[in-house]
């Protein structure tokens, strides 16, 4: 998948979460639950979210890699093989 | 014969608006059953009945703000006669709202109450409750949308689509003014919740934090409490589980905090009439931020019982239902203790204010890295936790106070037995 595709899956899966999110508006530096105002338990379902989407698993040790936009989209990328 | 009344769901209830009847009369109803659907200013809540019996009468149309109290319908409990007189039709006309409101209009006062239909009751529809309050902010009268949804349940797109019908039938002027503020939500996308009112339910929260400062002779306890053991556990526990079994940090402190209830079960209760009342059972509130502001404390009942993934999945459908309507009388009336927990990137502490008529209320601060001091007398890095207690003066003192927070402590130190 292309990045622009995981970014179309990842705001997918947050328009379920946060339904005003604005994924596109986020620097890719920017932490996610800052920027988004995630708590916890949103982080958690975006997390989930993923997981059914892109059938991957995302080990709770690697969650400090996805905080960032750029973070998250790499990750997805490598795990995704593309 | 019984009456079903509005219900007070939360000391910061005054009145609620009938959005929609569930049941119509001679239905056979059950204890639990969600019967109506009543607006508040936390929102769309689906209101459960607490008797057994038949519907004799519905005594309010929809459309209608009535105080607390107010009756809504006549149950007859089971083996009772009916009654003797025929069962007079609702008013065609819903009279003018008996209760004064504010001159700011309310979100439920916009749309007018769709006119009674005896062809389809609505206990015969089935609808989504965001559909249900897209109806009611578009002034959509649902007997008259039809359903394409699992079963002919309506659905978000259908409330639309029936409100573009109408106003493609009356171009000039919009049903209502509503109709044109909030943005068509895509069909299958879950809406942002709406149908409460920002300003209201600040206005609501005030007048219960008000009456809990005026009323309530807090006192505060504090502890700093060592969580090392417990994310240890939670790590571990997670290392095994697919995303969708994981457990978050909060139903630890939710589960510490009712076996630590089950040991000081003065502090677990309600004060009315002067006295003490021990609550039915260690039913958790919840504080529940709300996107766009104000914030809900739905209770989860009976925590002490539960397992943790029990607990977990009940948190997980109380946040998703607080945020986007769905939630039921039972838990915004039944909290016999309230926790606020401020997550991870919180503040460290809080001294919460009481949910009046409890007794008392639990905080806890971010889990954060912090310097401690060991069982050997070392100084390590540590993950603490800053709890908190406050507590009415008229129900215990600090003495008590400090039994419950160790307790909690305690617990906490023992993550494998919660």
């Amino acid at each position: 998948m292309t990045r622009d595709e995981l970014e179309a899956v990842v705001a997918d899966v947050l328009a379920g979460i946060a339904p005003e999110a604005d994924l596109a508006g986020v620097k890719g530096s920017e932490d996610l639950r800052d920027a988004l105002d995630l708590d916890s338990m949103d982080f958690l379902n975006l997390v989930i979210g993923l997981h059914e989407k892109l059938g991957i698993d995302i080990p709770e040790a690697d969650y400090p890699k996805l905080f960032s936009k750029d973070g998250l989209l790499t990750y997805l990328a490598a795990k995704t093989g593309g | 014969m019984g009456l079903f009344r509005m219900p007070s769901l939360g000391a910061d209830m005054e009145a609620g608006t009938l959005v929609e009847w569930l049941v119509k009369p001679g239905d056979k109803v059950k204890r639990g059953q969600v019967v109506a659907v009543v607006e508040t200013q936390k929102g769309a809540i689906e209101v459960e009945c607490f008797e057994e019996g038949t519907v004799e009468e519905l005594l309010l149309a929809p459309g209608q703000k009535v105080p607390v109290e107010t009756p809504l319908a006549r149950i007859r409990a089971a083996g009772e006669a009916p009654a003797p007189t025929g069962v007079p039709p609702l008013p065609p006309e819903p009279a003018p709202a008996p209760v004064p409101t504010e001159a700011q209009p309310a979100p439920s006062a916009a749309p007018p109450p769709p006119p009674p239909s005896s062809a389809a009751p609505p206990a015969a529809l089935k609808v989504s409750p965001a559909a249900r309050r897209r109806a009611l902010e578009l002034g959509v009268p649902l007997d008259r949308v039809h359903g394409t949804g699992p079963d002919g349940a309506i659905t978000v797109a259908d409330v639309e689509a029936a409100a573009r019908g109408a106003a493609a039938e009356a171009p000039s002027p919009p049903p209502t003014p509503a109709a044109a503020v909030p943005p068509v939500a895509e069909p299958g996308k879950p809406v942002a919740r709406r149908g409460f009112d920002p300003v209201e339910m600040r206005k609501a929260i005030a007048a219960a934090m008000s009456r809990s400062k005026r009323e309530i002779p807090h006192y505060y306890l504090t502890s700093t409490v060592a969580m090392h053991r417990a994310l240890a556990f939670l790590e571990a526990t997670n290392r095994e589980r697919p995303a969708p079994e994981r457990l978050l940090p909060a139903v630890l402190l939710l589960k510490a905090t009712a076996l630590a209830l089950r040991e000081v079960p003065q502090l677990n209760g309600f004060w009315i009439d002067g006295g003490f009342r021990p609550g039915p059972g260690i039913h958790l509130g919840w504080a529940i931020a709300l996107r766009g502001g104000g914030l809900v404390a739905p209770a989860i009942h009976d925590v002490d019982k539960l397992a943790l993934p029990e607990l977990m999945a009940a948190l997980r459908d109380l946040v998703g239902r607080a945020r986007s309507g769905g939630l039921k009388s039972s838990e915004l009336a039944d909290a016999t203790l309230t926790i606020t927990s401020l997550g991870e990137r919180g503040a460290e502490s809080v001294l919460p204010v009481i949910y009046p008529p409890q007794v008392a209320m639990v905080g806890f601060g971010a889990i954060v890295t912090r310097p401690w001091v060991d069982e050997a007398g070392g100084l390590v890095a540590r993950p603490v936790v800053q709890v908190s207690l406050a507590a009415d003066h008229r129900a215990s003192d600090g003495h008590l106070g400090s039994r419950f927070l160790a307790a909690i402590d305690d617990h906490l130190q023992r993550p494998e037995t919660l």
